[in-house]
């Protein structure tokens, strides 16, 4: 971690690749955040497998607070149910409201599986609840009862990054059982892209004709269609079947170039089953593409397919045409990290200086990761991990950059500067089909380009006192 | 819609485990009006069921979301890890006009300790005064209020004694609400909190004198859409001069002269009504109900006050302004109701608005179905006449009740007794509130703290025209081709206060009903019908 926690300062830690950045006074407190807390990632995950619940041990106010939230960018039902602490289970602590509570999820939802996240009040007390659940799966081992899954997410101890990693590991140890036979499927493990994302991800397996277990898997749980007949829990997900011979997989690939370092689900595959892992940064940009691209032509053992090669010469077509109006601009791009580090990775390639990159999130890894991806950037690329939004608005004013890059969090300061805001990520929540929107692969990467470069040439028109209509 | 509310109400308890569903039992009822204006007594302000996907929020949302949160110049600092105070920036839509461009708006910030375990093990109250002289230095603000979520409580930091501290410090006031999300059982816990807090450390500091004759203060109004703008204008043109509203469009001077108003409107009873006894106690301002959701009940609130008043011409004034509006309001319910007569509602959500709305669905044509509140008590549905029967228990005890006694200096009653006797009339809800079970048509459901799985059950089983919720719920009813209107935010529309506020409503609702798009979900070659069998070779 590169920031220092003592008990005052938890301070924006600022680090800068090519030079010292302006200085400016650290603060106390966080100030509109760019990061949202760990039980919110753990419940995503939750509802990307197959018939599964989200459950948080801890108050019921978290749970709801989650929901709104998470709806507020699918547009899409979420239900996370809550043990709902009351003033004497916060002191005698929660484990008769855990019980009850896994019954009644239970009896309505009838749920393959229920997947429980602490809130930090439950993690305050220091409750056992990896024992608690234990117990009661041991206690119905009779009954029809749902498989329970367990995950630690204190949000003091990390954010909604954090907490999605978690989950996915923990259901992987949870579930993964040794494989007699040896399947051929590929684990992908794509970290907290959007629904279309997911979807992109299951064609290109398709199309390499490679069988792929993608975890989690919310491209039709978050994004469902219009239905006759309303159903609790919605189709689709990943299959637990499938994540129980994720020990028998030819190999996992997992995204995230902040999290190489980290104890993750691929890494629990590999060192507890041999399953070969390949921990590949975000897939965007046609250098990262194509990483992934080659470890999945090594797994398949055939070439890629004519479809994908001619979507790459397309992208880097497009990249020639645009190249006059990118060239030389200044962004800002902030999020998750490494959608931080991918988009550094894309606007790179196309000659558009991230003049800040900036995450509330502190992995550590965030400013190596950067310079592995844009080791040239021909600018300052001031990196700020654990900052937040009135930090970024601050340097912002002094950057004078051409445009935002991030969630709609950022609004307000693209806003105040008179600059478009790209919308990618999580949370958006001003614009409708946040879930839709590709940022992954030369598809997603081409439809980011297309979107970047319209921004800034739509802005051009509207600050134009000419207003032409030929550009 | 041929269904027996009784049996519907049993068919929905029955999936549930024995304890649970004898519990919900008694939180749905039927209405069933006796000749003494009696109504059923139902369960509410009850812990949800651990597991329940309820609507309910925490104590917090309640104190920081909804009290407090709207007023534009306290600055909030919220003391705890990082997700309670991210999920309560600026989410629910409350508008407010600062007087100039310079003038202070801190309700686009949000401020947090974002605790780290350091903190949670060895304690975060240096960090919580750092961060608070942090605050002061960039911000100045005349007032600062902080919040404790649930792991705070826990740790025992001592947040007043330090809001204390600091206040002697900076020389601006200061001062805590341990709003933990684990007190009480919803939003409502935290909306008996801010509502202690203010009257405690706010009220009553700001002596500015008014020669206006009508003084009043709104309460429980927090400007979602504009609805406080449409009302401040109203007061306007009827000559009505408002001091402070609690605590949409409202800064923190006006809360603080509050008490020398002559008279409080209570409009939210459900998370202000402590706020109106305490101030009628302390200073001897009455309180009146009043509703500004419904044209005609728009119409009777301004009367109320002008009969509170007594006074001829300001008796005139609102005849005048009530004239003025009222046409445009009935072409508009013309048109609607040629398209919505007949057609059907449910409202489930907040602690007034399923009732206040239900208004402007009538004057539609439209009939209500089902109706609920997300934390509502009994006397919100009741009426306050049940109050000396309510039990409380261990969740509502501990949230400090403030004994309250006139003010030494500051008592003034502003009626005689005889006075007091006359507005006695109950149409007037002076200083009362029926609740909403008595405006009912008998048999309707009424459902206290609504579940996911009930939501369900009651759609399918009754298809309303339309459901009114949140954004939670939104998602879901539409999944099962009902439209359905969030009263919280209201859909990004609004103002649906006032006259003009119910012709946006009558617009609002009459383009969703009858919304076209679920023919669609069947494409032509899926809605077919099977095409027939050949004919069978006749043979002979
Ligand atoms: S208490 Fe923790 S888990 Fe709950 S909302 Fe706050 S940060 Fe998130
Ligand atoms: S931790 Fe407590 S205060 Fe914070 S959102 Fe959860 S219930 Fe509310």
């Amino acid at each position: 971690m590169s920031a220092d926690t003592s008990a005052v300062t938890n301070m924006t830690a600022s680090l800068n690749i090519l030079q010292k950045p302006a200085a400016l006074p650290s603060y106390v407190s966080t100030r509109n955040a760019c990061k949202l807390c760990a039980p919110l990632g753990a419940s995503l995950v939750f509802r990307g497998i197959e018939g599964a619940v989200p459950f948080l041990h801890g108050s019921q106010g978290c749970a709801t607070y989650m929901r709104r939230y998470i709806i507020s960018h699918f547009r899409e039902p979420m239900d996370i149910a809550a043990s709902g602490f009351s003033e004497s289970s916060a002191i005698f602590g929660g484990g008769e409201n855990l019980r009850r509570g896994l019954q009644n999820v239970t009896a309505q939802y009838k749920p393959s599986m229920i997947g429980v996240a602490t809130t930090c009040l439950c993690e305050t007390i220091g409750e056992d609840v990896a024992a608690m659940v234990r117990e009661y799966q041991e206690a119905q081992i009779d009954l029809p009862t749902p498989q329970l899954v367990h995950v630690s997410t204190p949000s003091y101890s990390g954010t909604h990054v954090d907490g999605f990693h978690a989950a996915v590991r923990s259901v992987v140890a949870t579930l993964a059982t040794p494989e007699p036979e040896p399947s051929h499927h590929v684990n992908l493990l794509p970290g907290m892209v959007s629904a279309a994302d997911i979807r992109y991800l299951k064609e290109i397996a398709e199309d390499f004709e490679l069988s792929s277990i993608v975890l989690p898997d919310y491209s039709e749980t978050l994004d469902g269609p219009a239905l006759d007949a309303y159903e609790k829990i919605p189709a689709g997900g990943t299959p637990i079947q499938g994540i129980r011979s994720a020990a028998g997989a030819r190999a996992s690939i997992e995204f995230g170039r902040s999290i190489r370092q980290r104890d993750t689900a691929a890494a629990f595959l590999e060192s507890t089953f041999g399953v070969r892992a390949h921990r590949l940064g975000l897939p965007i940009g046609i250098n990262e593409t194509d990483r992934f691209f080659s470890t999945l032509k090594d797994i398949a053992d055939r070439p890629v397919p004519r479809q994908h090669e001619m979507e790459r010469e397309r992208l880097i077509d497009s990249y020639v045409d645009g190249h006059k109006y990118v060239f030389g601009k200044r962004a800002i791009v902030y999020g998750e990290e490494d959608l931080v580090v991918g988009l550094a990775a894309l606007l790179a390639e196309i000659g558009i200086i991230p003049v800040l990159c900036a995450s509330g999130g502190k992995s550590g890894a965030l400013r190596q990761s950067i310079a592995e991806v844009a080791p040239s950037s021909p600018g300052v690329t001031e990196v700020c991990d654990y900052t937040d939004f009135m930090s970024i608005g601050e340097k912002a004013k002094l950057l004078k950059p051409d445009l935002l890059i991030g969630n709609s969090k950022g609004y307000g300061i693209a806003r105040d500067l008179g600059i478009p805001l790209v919308r990618v990520g999580f949370p958006i929540h001003d614009r409708i089909g946040g879930q839709r929107i590709l940022h992954l692969g030369y598809r997603g990467t081409q439809q980011l380009f297309d979107r970047i470069v319209n921004a800034l040439l739509e802005h051009k028109q509207q600050t134009s006192e000419i207003g032409y209509s030929y550009m | 819609m041929a269904h027996d509310a009784h049996e519907v109400k049993k068919e929905m308890v029955a999936i549930y485990p024995k304890k649970l569903g004898k519990k919900r039992a008694e939180q749905i009822v039927v209405t069933e009006l006796g000749p003494d204006g009696s109504v059923p007594e139902i369960k509410a302000n009850v812990r949800s069921s651990p597991g329940i996907i309820t609507q309910r929020g925490c104590a917090y949302a309640g104190c920081k979301g909804v009290v407090i949160g709207p007023s534009r110049d306290i600055l909030s600092i919220v003391h705890g890890p990082i997700g309670c105070s991210f999920y309560a920036w600026l989410t629910r839509r409350n508008q407010t006009r600062p007087p100039s461009d310079s003038d202070p708006n801190f309700i686009t910030y949000c401020l947090s300790t974002d605790m780290t375990e350091q903190e949670i093990v060895f304690g975060g109250e240096k960090k919580l005064k750092a961060a608070i002289k942090e605050a002061y230095d960039v911000f100045h603000p005349k007032a600062i209020a902080v919040f404790s979520t649930c792991p705070v409580g826990l740790i025992g930091d001592d947040v007043h004694a330090v809001a204390r501290q600091m206040k002697e410090e900076l020389g601006i006031n200061v001062f805590a609400f341990s709003c933990e999300g684990y007190r009480g059982v919803s939003q409502s816990a935290g909306h008996h909190i801010a509502n202690n807090q203010l009257f405690k450390h706010v009220i009553g500091l700001n002596e500015l004198a008014h020669e206006d004759k009508f003084t009043i203060n709104l309460l429980g109004e927090y400007n979602i859409g504009g609805d406080a703008f449409v009302i401040e204008d109203l007061f306007r043109r009827c000559g009505i001069k408002l001091i402070a509203t609690f605590s949409g469009n409202s800064d923190y001077d006006s809360m603080a002269n509050s008490h020398t108003a002559d008279l409080n409107l209570v409009m939210c009873h459900r998370s202000i009504n402590y706020m109106a006894e305490m101030m009628e106690k302390k200073f001897g301002i009455p309180w009146l109900k009043i509703n500004f959701i419904g044209a005609a009940a728009t119409a009777k609130s301004l009367r109320k006050i002008a009969e509170y008043f007594d006074d001829a011409e300001l008796k005139a004034k609102v005849e005048t302004v009530i004239a003025e509006e009222m046409p445009k309001v009935d072409v508009a319910q013309k048109d609607v109701k040629s398209r919505c007569q007949g057609k059907t509602a449910m409202l489930f959500v907040g602690g007034s608005r399923a009732h206040h709305y239900q208004v402007l669905f009538k004057e539609m044509g439209m009939e209500i179905v089902a109706a609920g509140y997300e934390f509502g008590h009994r006397d919100d549905y009741e009426g306050r006449k049940v109050l000396p029967t309510i039990k409380v228990d261990a969740d509502s005890k501990n949230i400090e009740e403030i004994e309250v006694r006139p003010d030494e200096t500051r008592y003034v009653p502003r009626l005689s007794q005889e006075r007091k006797a006359q507005l006695a009339d109950p149409e007037l809800e002076f200083q009362d509130y029926v609740g909403m079970m008595p405006e009912m048509e008998d048999g309707t459901l009424v459902i206290d703290d609504i579940s996911h799985h009930e939501t369900e059950r009651l759609i399918e089983l009754y298809k309303p025209s339309i459901f009114c919720a949140g954004i939670k719920e939104k998602y879901a009813v539409q999944k099962m081709g009902i439209p359905c209107k969030q009263l919280h935010s209201y859909d990004y529309g609004g103002p649906y206060a006032g006259f003009e506020g119910a012709i946006n409503f009558y617009r609002e609702i009459d383009r969703m009903v009858n919304m076209k798009v679920w023919s669609l979900v069947k494409a032509p070659w899926q809605t077919l019908a099977p095409q027939p069998e050949p004919a069978p070779v006749a043979a002979d």
